[in-house]
């Protein structure tokens, strides 16, 4: 689309001609993700994790569909529903099992992604947009996943829709409203369950139709690269297919072996034992926790346990979503023309102890909330905040950026001992 | 502009975490934590190695059909098996036959109506039917048992840390309070009714100890009833009982995990065959 | 697949030339990669359409006993088979003859009683209550309902009329009532679902 050498489709047999006068679909797909899509040569594996995340969202859509055929959203056979898909329906523990940990798949590969973002800069200038679309598909991803998590009815799945429709009402004035116009009810109950059931399966389409989005304005400067330099000219790349259609096959494998291992072998192991207990609305576990990929949102939610003007509680609830909404404006914060953290020695250390420090607010959040965990927790939270909105804006105007190569292809034959270099140049 | 107004967002959250943290640091000084019983008493369960435990685990039928006896003659009398029926013991090496006379001589009935007067009643159980709980309802489970609700069993080795395990460690781990937690904790006590368990959460369990003693149920396979090994045989049936596909699961997750590595092979060699002619 | 055309400018396809003599056996593990990824596919599509297959417990419930020490002569019961009405009638001796003076040729479906009753036990008529045609129920087994032209079963629906065998004689429906597979415990005792 975007650079003038990329492959024009050409239809060979009438029938293809046909189709492309009149719904020029293949056009579509031969552009988007065909030989018509001209990418960097030098992409690295983490750039495979897009097409992953395209393809977990595809199988939880396929195996969610099927689940919601022998699922039924009431409070009094809920759990007993998913029960029989387990015990009775053909193949039902496989697809169920798939479903349960396709979701962990799902938000581990898009982490990745996200860090990718992060460490080369495809969230500066001139991709915003496909920043802000990403950021969109994460909080939705988010509501989906959590909605999930509530349809098994478990004592964890009604907790945490406790716990997380409770942040509601920490918003002055009209947050009780709110949480039991979001219920339907005074506590998590069938008509919860059924709001939650129908938006769970919305949802998903949502995001499928976001994610079109978030392709389309990718492919208006094309993708980034691990220089973070910009393609200069047509032996800086190479067509989508079948150079990249086939590393992300060898990709798409891998990612099916290891979901595989958690399916198969220890598909529980993501889960907790509370969730295997009917949802008891007289009883609480003895240690609510969210899923893992909610961990560290959840140790900034806990950490804020002092009153200063506003409410610890509202304190907390404004820094968990704040710590997702800042994304939205990373593109502004970081003002570095330079874009891949390979060529920025300051950012690069910052962003490595911004990866510790979400680990570390991933423990505390599914620890006991022992004073030791609780101090971990806030110097992390503190960190992640500054991070962000002092240090980033900071780095980008102190640091000095080691040179940049002239071009993709510079870089990748520097990289191979750099005897073609005087080739290169000629061509070039 | 925007650089301004986050340094000043970001000052904000930062500066109330350090309010927060030094009231945290102040507590944990002044009011240090002490830990509980509960924590320094709690026993971690030992491992009995299952022969269903690992990524090859299998069943052992005969050993979940004596724990099958076990849970039929002690827990059944007030355990629940709620999610799973009669016609799941074929999958445990019990006939058609075996089954329907299973079902048929099971003590407690099924709950129906009667044909004849519509009024509340009892039928015999046949194969199709799930176990029947041994209680109406929940407020007559908590009347018959000093008001502690016995918990469904179907599912109870998936409902709790290292499932299969803590089934065998608490039925077997009944003992009196050892002598320093007298010395440790002068207010434990465990209040009449209840009894010292130190696999149990909070130590204190309402279950009196269901095996009490050696031989309480004759196997039929001549295997030695010790407590120990019923305790192990009741683990393994309802290891079986919260997970009764776990054989196909592991079957079909072998072929699935062959299947995918000599794709992956052919797929990493097609990957370095496209790109054989560029250097990246 | 003219895979010289991919290569990008500014590298030399030469190199590849040089390494590989046979550039068809290099193209085989593109084609056996994908070959194994479509049978990947359709394996994983397997369970997702075995799942619509009747479960474990549905197919648990595939019998019904039937209690005959009720149903007088003349009488006919409505029971459930597999969620689908079951008639289950004790033919008189006349309603017998009647269906025996039938000549098969005159039949659109041609069956006899004796096939369609078990051995001795020609007054037990046990059939589905499913009208061939598109499935209504039939009306005449319970009592005071219209037994139609042929005095047996009559759909309202369509006007398909069966006679005291269960069989068709007019109206739209192609076949006689379905008789399932069932068999006798006992002389008042049946069980329906499994062959006899």
């Amino acid at each position: 689309m975007s650079f003038p050498w990329a492959k024009h489709y050409e239809p060979k047999q009438p029938l293809m001609r046909w189709l492309d006068e009149k719904l020029p679909l293949p056009r579509l797909v031969y552009n988007a993700v065909g030989a018509g899509y001209p990418v960097p040569r030098n992409l690295n594996y983490f750039w495979n994790f897009g097409v992953l995340a395209g393809a977990a969202l595809a199988m939880q859509i396929i195996t969610g569909v099927v689940l919601a055929m022998h699922y039924a959203a009431n409070a009094g056979v809920a759990f007993g529903s998913v029960e029989s898909i387990m015990r009775d329906v053909n193949a039902g523990w496989f697809l169920r099992y798939a479903h349960a940990n396709g979701a962990s798949m799902f938000l581990a590969v898009v982490y990745i992604h996200i860090g990718r973002g992060l460490y080369y800069g495809s969230y500066k200038a001139p991709r915003e947009m496909v920043w802000l679309l990403g950021v969109v598909i994460f909080l939705l991803m988010m509501a989906t996943a959590f909605m999930g998590y509530v349809l098994p009815w478990g004592q964890m799945s009604f907790w945490g829709a406790q716990v997380i429709t409770g942040f509601f009402s920490a918003i002055p004035l009209v947050g009780e409203t709110i949480r039991v116009w979001l219920l339907g009810g005074f506590a998590p109950d069938n008509a919860a369950l059924n709001r939650f059931f129908s938006l769970h399966y919305l949802l998903p389409f949502v995001i499928a139709g976001v994610i079109m989005l978030h392709i389309w304005a990718l492919h208006i400067p094309g993708s980034n690269n691990p220089t973070g330099v910009e393609v200069k000219d047509e032996q800086d790349t190479v067509p989508f297919h079948p150079y990249y259609t086939a590393k992300d096959g060898f990709g798409l494998g891998v990612f099916l072996l290891i979901f595989a291992l958690f399916i198969f072998f220890s598909p529980n192991l993501l889960g907790h034992p509370d969730n295997y207990i009917e949802a008891n609305p007289l009883s609480t576990p003895a240690h609510i926790v969210p899923e893992w990929y909610f961990l560290p949102f959840y140790a900034i939610l806990k950490s804020f346990t002092a009153d200063f003007i506003l409410p610890a509680k509202l304190w907390g609830v404004l820094a968990m979503f704040g710590s997702i909404l800042l994304l939205f404006f990373l593109p502004w914060l970081d003002s570095s023309p330079v874009r891949s953290a390979n060529y920025r020695p300051k950012y690069r250390i910052f962003l490595g102890i911004l990866l510790a420090d979400v680990l570390v607010l991933g423990y505390v959040g599914g620890a006991e909330p022992l004073p030791r965990n609780v101090i971990m927790g806030q110097i992390a939270a503190a960190y992640y905040f500054a991070h962000f909105l002092i240090i980033l804006p900071w780095v980008a105007r102190s640091e000095r950026p080691r040179p940049l190569p002239n071009s993709i292809t510079e870089a990748v034959l520097a990289k191979h001992g750099g005897t073609s270099l005087a080739h290169s140049a000629a061509q070039a | 502009m925007v650089r301004i107004i986050s340094s000043l967002v970001g000052a904000a959250f930062v500066f109330v975490l350090a309010i927060a943290l030094f009231g945290t640091v102040k507590t944990a000084i002044t009011e240090p934590a002490k830990e509980g019983p509960e924590k320094v008493f709690h026993l971690h369960p030992e491992d009995i190695h299952l022969p269903s435990a690992g990524w090859f685990g299998k069943f052992d039928n005969r050993q979940i059909q004596r724990g099958f006896q076990v849970y039929k003659e002690v827990c059944s009398a007030c355990h629940s098996l709620k999610y799973v029926a009669f016609r799941d013991l074929t999958k445990i090496g019990y006939s058609e036959a075996e089954v329907k006379a299973i079902a048929n001589q099971w003590v407690i009935e099924q709950p129906t109506v009667n044909p004849e007067t519509g009024e509340a009643s009892t039928r015999k159980n046949v194969p199709s039917d799930h176990f029947p709980s041994p209680f109406a309802n929940e407020v007559a489970a908590r009347a018959a048992n000093n008001n502690a609700l016995p918990p469904d069993l179907s599912l109870m080795t998936k409902a709790r840390e290292d499932g299969p395990n803590y089934v065998h460690a608490l039925i077997t781990g009944y003992r009196n309070p050892p002598a320093e937690m007298k010395r440790e904790f002068p207010d434990f006590t465990t209040p009449k009714g209840l009894h010292y368990n130190p696999y149990f959460a909070n130590l204190n369990i309402a279950m009196p100890p269901p095996l009490t003693q050696d031989g309480q149920v004759t196997y039929t396979d001549g295997t030695k009833a010790t407590r120990d090994q019923m305790a192990r045989d009741v683990a393994a049936f309802l290891t079986w009982t919260a997970e009764p596909n776990l054989e196909a699961r592991h079957g079909a997750g072998l072929a699935a995990v062959i299947f995918l590595a000599i794709f992956i092979f052919l797929a990493w060699g097609a990957y370095q065959n496209v790109w054989r002619d560029v250097k990246h | 697949m003219a895979t010289d055309s991919m290569v990008p400018p500014g590298e030399s396809p030469e190199p590849f030339h040089e390494e590989v003599p046979d550039p068809r056996r290099r193209d085989f593990i593109n084609i056996a990669a994908v070959s194994f990824a479509g049978v990947g596919a359709v394996a994983i599509v397997l369970p997702l359409i075995n799942q619509m297959n009747p479960s474990a417990d549905v197919l648990a419930q595939s019998t019904t006993e039937v209690d005959l020490s009720k149903v007088e002569p003349g009488q006919a019961i409505v029971t459930t088979f597999r969620k689908q009405p079951l008639f289950v009638r004790n033919l008189t001796p006349k309603e017998i003859a009647d269906a025996d003076a039938v000549s098969l040729s005159t039949l659109r479906d041609p069956q006899t009683l004796e096939q369609r009753t078990k051995p001795g036990k020609k007054n037990w008529l046990i059939t589905l209550g499913v009208c061939t045609h598109l499935g209504c129920v039939p009306l005449g087994a319970r009592e005071g309902e219209n037994r139609g032209p042929f005095g047996g079963y009559f759909c309202p629906c369509h006007g398909s009329a069966y006679d005291t065998a269960a069989r068709i004689r007019q109206g739209p429906a192609p076949k006689n009532l379905l008789v399932p597979d069932y068999k006798f415990d006992s002389d008042t005792a049946v069980t329906v679902g499994v062959a006899s």
